[in-house]
């Protein structure tokens, strides 16, 4: 779980911050802190279902279920076998 | 009640003096819409009134009065001054949603440079292709997304100042760096404001086009006559309306309806700069008593999306009218906001060309969910023939939406691009670049684009530049961009690619070239699907033909394929 939470903590961080002075955590808001916008969250989407060849339903992939670190690796564990 | 009554009363007898005798503006005056937005509304008497309540995702809260506006955006014009920006000197403005995004608008307006907002999601690569072209002096910025300025610096000559907002003391400035901070600067109470007239230019704004790059719209002061009366009479402002404009200032209807018009009308507006939760949404309307709510169909769509449920948690009963742009309102949308919040949202159409609401459906009048309305009152618009562009007279046909020129907000010229310019208008009739079919009634019902535009949440993408950003990726040999549907954004981006010898299909590879897109040209513009293919369809001059693609994305007719390379 905490490998999940780091691997998906890191790709955030790599992927969509712009500011490398800003910090973020495990529970900051990724949709509506607008780190991540509703658009880029379908390649992050994409990122975890290549990452742990899983597929997830759009009904599933709601803003709030990708608001942050933690309620993502939630999300994905549900599909990881 | 509303300010519009009908339609017949207002149409009859329909002058743009109207707008000119309420903003006490006379021909030849000096008409400057930082200086309308803000000091006059003090004038008036409303200087202690809220002009913006501001909130972000964390909770943070500001509150500016228009007395607060006023010194803010001289404070801001000011500076700029000092820096040595001079009217007619284009400055950027690349923020988020925060205050001094709303309030150095007018701060440039004031000097008489002008504004040029960009969406803060644009990649290095989009911000240069405008910064370029615009030939831009200065950009106001905030920390998080300087890097991305910082990146195209060295290709930007005339770009002299890079301006932080929110520049870290303990961090070393740049070179061309200077920082700003609102809250620290020493308020400016008076401020020799440029006496810009009617035609001086105010704002450049960026749209694509269908070949070739992006183009700045320009539009001028006198702009202000539309979109005041436009927000009276359709968005049906009031003196104590609490208005909430969702779009982005870095797009057309973020400073029309989101600046100048709701401002110019000395009303209370709010602003969330945050990402999108239908809960933090409803939570905010709650919160601030929004009274009229203009939004978007993609937004209004993610809302649907969410349930009826989570509506009931909140009390959004300040709610009185609801408007939307972007891109068609579906009727379900319509019929949805009637049922959940007892009111219907009216769809109103224009577009960054046009500067203000061209067709919309009128408070008060009949809605027939999933049509734009009918024209406002000295709008002469029209459906054209594609072939002869003569308007079409009979109902039911579709056609060409066209508008008769010289409405105040229309915009003046393509930026370095008067020949593109040209090209707009035929026989007379500026051409939107959409079709429509008018009904008995006059109702405009929106039918489709008339060229490979793709709209994706109301904003407009480029196929021509996700193509050429896509050759850019070393994998990539060639590619065709085209519209998917979707279900929330109405279309969404998909690229055909080949690839190049030595690279070979896969999920990780479509990811990385979504990637590479998203930070390039903006998250708009990424490709939501990737599709390898072995050949792109051609004709026999070497023309990718995108209509195929297209065709097979939408399930319809592929037709003539007579000019099919390898038919």
């Amino acid at each position: 779980m905490d490998e999940m939470k780091d691997i998906v903590l890191k790709y955030v961080i790599a992927e969509y911050l712009e500011d490398d002075t800003q910090e973020i955590t495990y529970d900051t808001p990724l949709i509506s802190g607008g780190i991540v916008d509703s658009f880029s969250m379908v390649s992050l989407k994409r990122f975890l279902e290549n990452k742990y060849k899983i597929s997830i339903p759009d009904d599933k992939a709601t803003p709030e279920a990708f608001d942050s670190v933690n309620k993502i690796v939630t999300l994905v564990r549900e599909f990881v076998k | 009640m509303y300010y519009f009554g009908t339609y017949e009363d207002r149409a009859k007898n329909f002058d743009w003096s109207i707008s000119e005798k309420e903003l006490e503006y006379k021909a030849g005056d000096v008409l400057n819409i930082g200086w309308y937005c803000s000091d006059r509304i003090c004038k008036m008497g409303k200087g202690d009134k809220p002009a913006l309540l501001w909130e972000n995702q964390a909770g943070k809260e500001k509150r500016y009065t228009y007395h607060d506006v006023r010194r803010a955006s001289n404070t801001i014009g000011a500076f700029l001054r000092g820096l040595g920006i001079k009217d007619g000197d284009r400055v950027c403005l690349f923020m988020d949603k925060v205050p001094e995004l709303y309030i150095g608008f007018l701060g440039v307006l004031k000097i008489g440079a002008i504004a040029q907002p960009l969406f803060s999601a644009f990649g290095d690569e989009s911000l240069f292709i405008r910064l370029n072209d615009a030939q831009t002096k200065a950009i106001i910025t905030q920390r998080k997304h300087a890097p991305k300025v910082r990146k195209i610096l060295d290709k930007l000559p005339a770009l002299e100042h890079l301006i932080i907002i929110d520049h870290d003391p303990a961090r070393p400035l740049g070179p061309r760096e200077v920082a700003f901070s609102l809250d620290g600067a020493a308020p400016v109470e008076t401020l020799d404001i440029f006496p810009t007239k009617a035609e001086m230019p105010s704002v450049l704004h960026y749209t694509s086009g269908t070949t070739g790059q992006p183009k700045g719209v320009k539009h001028v002061h006198y702009s202000l006559i539309g979109q005041y009366l436009t927000a009276r009479w359709v968005l049906d402002i009031h003196d104590d309306d609490i208005y909430w404009c969702t779009a982005d200032p870095g797009w057309v209807t973020g400073t029309s309806y989101g600046i100048i018009a709701p401002w110019a009308l000395g009303a209370t507006q709010v602003v969330l700069d945050s990402g999108f939760s239908a809960e933090a949404w409803y939570r905010f309307a709650e919160k601030m008593k929004v009274t009229v709510w203009y939004s978007a169909p993609t937004a209004i769509r993610s809302l649907m999306k969410a349930g009826d449920e989570i509506v009931k948690k909140f009390n959004l009963s300040s709610l009185r009218h609801l408007a939307s742009v972007g891109e068609p309102l579906n009727p379900e949308a319509v019929i949805w906001s009637e049922r959940v919040f007892g009111l219907p949202f009216h769809d109103t159409y224009w577009q960054t060309e046009t500067g203000a609401i061209m067709l919309t459906n009128f408070p008060g009048m009949k809605i027939k969910p999933g049509s734009m309305g009918r024209p406002f009152p000295g709008i002469t618009a029209t459906v054209l023939d594609p072939k002869t562009y003569e308007p079409i007279t009979e109902p039911g046909r579709v056609g060409l939406i066209a508008f008769q020129p010289g409405w105040p907000s229309m915009m003046r010229t393509y930026w370095n691009n008067e020949h593109t310019y040209k090209a707009k208008f035929k026989n007379g009739w500026y051409l939107s670049g959409d079709r429509a079919r008018i009904d008995k009634d006059g109702y405009f019902w929106f039918t489709g684009r008339d060229d490979d535009i793709i709209n994706t949440g109301g904003h407009l993408v480029s196929p021509f530049e996700v193509e050429s950003a896509l050759l850019e990726h070393q994998a990539v040999a060639e590619s065709a961009v085209v519209a998917k549907p979707d279900e929330v954004n109405m279309e969404v981006v998909k690229a055909f690619v080949t690839l190049k010898p030595g690279f070979t299909p896969s999920p990780d590879l479509e990811l990385e070239i979504m990637n590479f897109i998203r930070k390039k040209l903006s998250p708009l513009a990424m490709p939501q699907e990737i599709e390898y293919v072995d050949s792109l369809p051609k004709t026999r001059s070497g023309k990718i033909m995108r209509r195929v693609l297209h065709a097979k994305e939408w399930g319809e007719e592929i037709g003539d394929l007579s000019t099919l390379e390898n038919d």
